[in-house]
């Protein structure tokens, strides 16, 4: 084994005849990933199981910083003409990939080349809807998907005089709810979130069937513009910073920098993404619930399926890249698309299956009785049939939009200006970077 | 009298002076080069659509409002973190200076600070400051001052200020510490004995002796707000709350790498560049004659 990859190292160095080197060696498939800690050690473990299951080709995982390094880091590879075969690139990175025309190798036409078939359908739609060109063909490799859900203190709410079985399913009772716990001093915070626009924006627009941007928010077209100031946003963020207003609700940083408020005990309401259960589970010191977002019921009455985060593996393409690597990242991808390997990164992560199979396998072998709450995501996700305003967005430059919707919020919540304002502001600072874009991307 | 090694022929210092060139040359002038070539093109994110925009890049930048408040943010946070840590600096080498029990080891623990990693400073101070976790902040906020630089931008300037100035002091402490030494004690003695009091010793031949150290910390302490604080303000506000603490390198990093604007990240770098040579040639041309060396 050992002398083996000594082989394919000499060969790609080009000291030994490649031919000759290439006959014996496994096929090496290099992946980049943005997992830390115990996400990492997942990744590894499933890496392994492949490498062992079959003789022809070795993937080895590389850990290369943040998703925002990774991407950029995969990126200047490209440019210099060594990437990997594959990374990890988070879900606001899409359209940036999906615009790359030579340098990513659609799935649908990996697998193709392969003789690999790989029926889209069974991926939970909200999943297969984000990676998916207009024609359902998937683009990217569904790998770590989460949903925002929302965290609950139960203690805090048993505190408050609150019903700890009859959970607040719409806005409204969720404001109901934190005006209790600040009356009755139940926990320090009443509300918070994590990813503040990713949950109070984005998700919401999915969720109430609303368009975020034109053109199915960006999946018919890079023309698309932004919705942000339409009604609906405008009912939100008064919404948000009402509760504010009243201190009812904690605004805790950027990203994911209030998600420690809620295990902390700070706040009795938080929403994050699903996949921070682990961590609640690890840190929080009283009972707790995960339940689906809420939502406005004066907007809708039954709320569409929400809109996933995560990442997706993309396979990258290089100039001379042999057959046999293509060959390789299509048989791994296969491999990862098997339900019972699905279901056990499932458990072992905190991410949802991204297979209806392994969520049907885990629900008969009674995972969700024994973990009440982890299929909350799930729910949320595979609820509705995804409308073009619920299936996710393909907007250029989506990392700078998040931010700019951030920076104005955070504005408007400082009370530098109204939310009106704000919105009006990111949609315009928002245009101009989808315009840039396009021109950068055109032609 | 001078002296001077004469070289018999042209090719030996030329080829003694080659490593650093060429370091210089790959690390400094390509990449500086590379920034402004792409300054003037317009391309996405992998570089496949190249084209040529000339001066664009720049317009847009300098009629952007937001660049606008970066300039001034970065004109504070420069000027706040080169006063404290200089002012700091010198109290400290004044105060190490004196002949006390120790002296070694308080010099040891004052230079610490410099020791330390920006990312892991900044955690140190999230620990203090965090408004929820932290032990000043919790504090602050139990005396109900309202205390949360994540939502307000002036705190929020305050604690990377505090933050990039403390990890400066201790490096500004060192050459303080290394210009009182060099000042000749007889003057002081002389001054003493004149009937000079010690606050007019250190303003009348102290300070002015110093003027040298001074004005090059006051150069290197500058630059390192501009260029070198990119870890604190990355790691404690990440230029937020709304683009409060954004200074110029911290937008040209969010530009670059993680908007992957490339023309516009290059056409930022190009202006500090521009900065730094404008702002090196006011320094020397005229600070410096002020200087007595």
């Amino acid at each position: 084994m050992q002398r083996r990859s000594l082989l394919a190292g000499s060969a790609a160095l080009g000291l030994a005849a490649p031919g000759l080197a290439r006959a014996q060696a496994r096929t090496e498939i290099q992946l980049w990933h943005a997992m830390t800690g115990a996400l990492g050690e997942t990744i590894g473990e499933e890496v392994k199981r492949f490498n062992e299951s079959q003789g022809r080709t070795t993937v080895v995982p590389s850990f290369k910083g943040g998703y925002v390094d990774t991407m950029t880091g995969a990126i200047a590879a490209w440019r210099a003409g060594s990437p990997p075969h594959i990374v990890q690139v988070f879900e606001v990175g899409t359209a940036t990939m999906m615009a790359a025309g030579p340098a990513i190798k659609p799935v649908h036409t990996l697998l193709g080349e392969a003789g690999i078939t790989l029926d889209p359908k069974r991926y939970l739609a909200g999943v297969r809807g984000y990676y998916s060109d207009t024609q359902g063909r998937l683009i990217s490799m569904p790998f770590n998907s989460s949903s925002a859900v929302m965290w609950l203190n139960l203690d805090a709410f048993e505190k408050a005089g609150l019903s700890t079985t009859a959970l607040p399913k719409t806005w409204r009772e969720v404001r109901a709810a934190a005006e209790k716990i600040k009356a009755t001093g139940a926990a320090p915070a009443a509300v918070t979130t994590a990813w503040p626009t990713w949950v109070l924006f984005e998700q919401m627009a999915a969720i109430h069937d609303i368009p975020f941007a034109t053109k199915a928010n960006g999946f018919e077209g890079m023309d698309c513009e932004l919705q942000l100031t339409q009604p609906f946003f405008q009912k939100q963020m008064d919404f948000v910073l009402g509760l504010q207003k009243d201190g009812l609700f904690k605004y805790g940083g950027r990203d994911n920098a209030a998600e420690g408020l809620f295990p902390a005990g700070e706040a009795a309401i938080g929403f994050n993404s699903s996949a921070g259960r682990a961590r609640v589970a690890r840190e929080a010191k009283f009972k707790w619930a995960s339940v689906p977002l809420p939502y406005h019921d004066d907007v809708i009455a039954s709320p569409k399926n929400g809109v996933i985060g995560g990442a997706s593996l993309w396979p990258l393409s290089a100039k001379n890249r042999p057959v046999e690597e293509y060959r390789g990242v299509a048989e791994f991808f296969r491999f990862l698309s098997e339900p019972a390997l699905d279901q056990w990164w499932h458990q072992q992560t905190g991410y949802v299956p991204l297979t209806l199979a392994a969520y049907e396998k885990s629900k008969a072998e009674g995972y969700y009785t024994q973990n009440p709450g982890a299929d909350a995501a799930i729910i949320q996700l595979s609820r509705a049939e995804p409308t073009p305003n619920s299936m996710g967005f393909r907007l250029g430059g989506f990392v700078e939009i998040r931010n700019i919707i951030q920076e104005e919020l955070e504005k408007a919540l400082q009370g530098q200006q109204t939310g009106a304002q704000a919105l009006e502001n990111a949609n315009r600072r928002g245009n101009v970077v989808l315009r840039n874009f396009e021109r950068a991307n055109k032609g | 009298m001078e002296r001077k090694t004469v070289f018999p022929q042209r090719l030996l210092p030329y080829l003694l002076l080659a490593p650093q060139l060429l370091i210089t040359a790959v690390f400094f002038f390509w990449p500086a080069a590379q920034a402004v070539w792409f300054s003037f093109l317009r391309q996405d994110a992998f570089g496949i659509r190249t084209s040529f925009v000339g001066l664009e890049n720049f317009t847009e930048l300098l009629a952007d409002p937001t660049y606008h408040e970066a300039l001034r943010n970065t004109a504070v946070f420069a000027t706040a973190v080169s006063l404290l840590s200089l002012g700091l600096g010198l109290l400290f080498a004044v105060l190490a200076d004196r002949r006390i029990r120790g002296a070694g080891l308080y010099r040891t623990l004052l230079i610490w600070p410099y020791a330390v990693a920006p990312a892991v400073a900044a955690v140190l101070w999230i620990f203090l400051f965090h408004p929820q976790v932290g032990l000043i902040g919790r504090w602050l906020n139990g005396v109900g001052l309202g205390w949360d630089y994540k939502l307000n931008g002036g705190q929020a300037m305050l604690v990377v200020i505090l933050a990039a100035a403390w990890k400066q002091v201790a490096y500004n402490m060192i050459f303080f510490l290394a210009g009182l030494q060099s000042i000749p004690p007889s003057v002081l003695e002389a001054a003493a004995i004149d009937g000079a009091r010690p606050w007019q010793r250190f303003w009348t031949i102290t300070f002015p002796l110093l003027s040298p150290t001074t004005f090059f910390l006051i150069v290197v302490n500058l630059v390192y707000a501009c260029f070198d604080t990119f870890g604190v303000i990355d790691a404690l506000t990440k230029g937020g709350p709304a683009k409060a603490t954004e200074t110029l390198i911290y937008r040209a990093y969010v530009d670059g790498r993680v908007n992957l604007d490339l023309g516009m990240s290059s056409a930022q770098s190009v202006v500090l560049m521009v900065v730094v040579i404008l702002l090196t040639m006011v320094q020397f041309r005229y600070v410096e004659r002020r200087v007595h060396y």
